[in-house]
């Protein structure tokens, strides 16, 4: 199934800002968080489709997956 | 010396120091401003008359070596909604003032004249003097022209050409270190002080006592705990000093709440173009500052310095909701066009977020097309020179609204609703229709834990729990604003428990006090309520707490959610 990835914030250095890659079914988020190498503690905001997610949800073909480190503003 | 109240009067063009009432002692920031506006300020009086007073007043905590206290809060009635307002930022005044021992600055009445004044506040004493030199002029001459005159030291409170106009959307400008801006933005608080004919309040701080800190050993011991748990949190030692506040863009764009197209959309298409991660490239590439303190003291460092292409400065304090307005709002995806108009506004002396909301409403009346960049520039230009059109604009969004017979007109109470579409972030919605100063995204930033994932998770697109969120959220920025520290300690003090302890331990080692939690949470509660109290003699009702009804009729894409709160449900909000 196809997945697109895209990160945000200091997770793009020395990784990419968005890829759409291959991945076998029941591919879950975790898998891909631990894929990238990001420790699972460093995420602060996963975005699956627009809605917020969990890592142990699996994914589905043609699913926008968005990583974000804890970030804030306003 | 113990603390003074220093009252200035334009109608005699006199001041005079006096003894801080018992009832004022314990206050500081924005729990002093909104108790003297309260006490003094008859509600249903003109914001631009001679009964309207613009009071200033530095945090708690200013002056001291606490990281992040250098925030002054402003407040009146403001001219754009007619509610009380308190407006606070960055720069230098606040820990000036702090330095004399000057808890409060009331200016009240105003002349007959259509003269205008420059005021210098010395240790001792204050002269009020005819101002004719710099009428007219833009805020980077004002403060270039002031240092120049007093010294490289002199703090500064200025109103460009727009307050000066009395235009409802005039902010007041603070002279930050380095000699650049910072504003008190919202609510028109510039259009009261040109009502007062005052076109500067310069301050010289030389000669003042400083603060005095009861135990000064518990003082640095909490103060050390206090910048530990900001450096250590990853939103206010990390992510803030890295990308500034812009790295929201591609957080709500992804969250489908980013107003888009005068919010019509949840997502802007040129989102990269205009981030916080293509900001900091782009000010590292061409030598700027992609860091940077509004005030001495700060260690978050959210903003930065942004050159042009030649390396030649543009602008600093380059914010997320700024970016958001000329951009995604207005379908503007050039960051150097929007840089360019940030300085303008910060020159001419209007509140960027409420112009952002202008030129979208002015781009919705077709005055110039979405997109078009150079017609926000020339559209500023009017507003500078005072044209009908500019005078039009520069009342604020919701007076280019009426102008035109428009209804997709984004304001609540007056005020254009800044940077978090309420339809996809629920929280945020209940903060802009129940805040006691009109759609205000700090006054209880939800954001945090309906996006962000700090403080915990409430579900942006349920209703449930919002409410609470709010009100809770709205509590504690009202105590956070009185001690006049900068509002992104909320990050730390959402996640890190010690941070919270620290802030207590501080103000009880400043006043000899023994205060407790849940002091510090009664003390939030008494503003909100002291406000809302002034909205109600005002004229306002319940019904004035609602958003504008495209929220509720037309859905948001991506994720096509609509506003769906009942007035009861949000009514609920005051039940504390």
């Amino acid at each position: 199934m196809r997945i697109t990835i895209k990160l945000f914030a200091t997770f793009r250095i020395g990784r990419f800002a968005e890829v759409t890659r291959d991945y076998p079914a029941g591919t879950r988020i975790a898998d891909i968080i631990g894929e990238l190498h990001i420790p699972e503690k460093e995420v602060g905001m996963i975005m699956l489709n627009n809605r917020h997610a969990e890592p142990d949800q699996e994914l589905h073909d043609g699913d926008s997956l968005a990583l974000f480190p804890l970030v804030g503003g306003g | 010396m113990t603390e003074r109240i220093l009252r200035i009067n334009m109608t005699t063009l006199s001041s005079a120091f006096e003894e801080v009432p018992a009832e004022w002692q314990g206050l500081g920031g924005r729990a002093l401003t909104s108790t003297i506006v309260a006490k003094e300020v008859p509600p249903t009086c003109h914001p631009l008359g001679k009964h309207n007073k613009l009071v200033f007043a530095p945090g708690l905590l200013a002056g001291t070596p606490a990281a992040q206290s250098g925030r002054l809060s402003a407040g009146a009635k403001s001219p754009l909604t007619g509610t009380i307002k308190e407006s606070n930022a960055g720069g230098t005044a606040a820990q000036s003032l702090a330095r004399m021992r000057i808890k409060a600055l009331i200016i009240e009445g105003a002349p007959t004249e259509d003269r205008f004044y420059g005021i210098r506040i010395n240790k001792d004493d204050v002269t009020i003097s005819e101002e004719t030199e710099l009428v007219g002029t833009g805020n980077y001459e004002v403060i270039k022209t002031l240092i120049k005159r007093i010294g490289q030291k002199v703090g500064v409170l200025a109103i460009g050409p727009v307050g000066e106009m009395r235009m409802s959307a005039a902010n007041i400008s603070v002279r930050d270190p380095d000699g650049n801006i910072r504003s008190h933005g919202r609510g028109g608080l510039g259009a009261v002080m040109g009502a007062k004919r005052v076109k500067y309040i310069a301050i010289d701080d030389t000669g003042g006592a400083g603060v005095e800190v009861k135990d000064p050993e518990k003082f640095k011991t909490a103060a050390r705990a206090f910048a530990k748990a900001i450096l250590e949190h990853p939103v206010s030692g990390e992510g803030l000093p890295t990308y500034g506040t812009n790295v929201l863009v591609n957080v709500l764009n992804e969250a489908g709440g980013l107003p888009t197209k005068n919010f019509r959309y949840g997502q802007f298409e040129g989102h990269d173009k205009i981030s916080g991660e293509t900001m900091r490239e782009t000010i590292i590439q061409r030598g700027g500052k992609p860091k940077h303190g509004c005030h001495a003291g700060c260690i978050i460092q959210c903003s930065q310095v942004y050159c042009d292409k030649e390396g030649e400065y543009v602008t600093s304090g380059f914010e997320y909701e700024t970016i958001w307005g000329i951009g995604a709002n207005c379908c503007i995806d050039d960051l150097d066009i929007i840089a360019q108009a940030d300085r303008v506004m910060d020159d001419i002396g209007i509140d960027s977020i409420e112009s952002a909301v202008i030129m979208g409403v002015a781009m919705e009346a077709d005055i110039i097309p979405f997109g078009d960049g150079p017609g926000v520039l020339k559209l500023l230009e009017e507003i500078r020179q005072g044209t009908p059109l500019g005078r039009i604009l520069g009342n604020g969004a919701a007076a280019v609204g009426r102008a035109y017979g428009l209804t997709r007109v984004p304001v609540v109470k007056g005020q254009g609703i800044p940077a978090y579409d309420p339809r996809s972030v629920k929280g945020i919605g209940i903060t802009y229709a129940t805040s006691t100063q009109g759609a205000d995204h700090t006054m209880g930033y939800a954001v945090a834990t309906n996006i962000l994932k700090v403080g915990g998770f409430i579900d942006p697109l349920k209703k449930e729990g919002q409410v609470e969120l709010s009100r809770n959220l709205q509590i504690a920025t009202a105590a956070i604003d009185s001690t006049g520290l900068c509002l992104f300690v909320a990050f730390p003090a959402l996640d890190i428990p010690e941070t919270m302890t620290a802030i207590i331990d501080m103000l009880n080692a400043r006043y000899g006090t023994a205060l407790v939690g849940d002091d510090v949470i009664a003390l939030g509660k008494r503003v909100l309520k002291t406000e809302h109290a002034f909205n109600l003699a005002a004229g306002f009702t319940s019904a004035d707490d609602r958003l504008p009804e495209f929220f509720e009729d037309d859905p948001c894409p991506p994720l096509n959610s609509t506003w769906t709160f009942t007035g009861e449900e949000i009514d609920e909000f005051w039940n504390f």
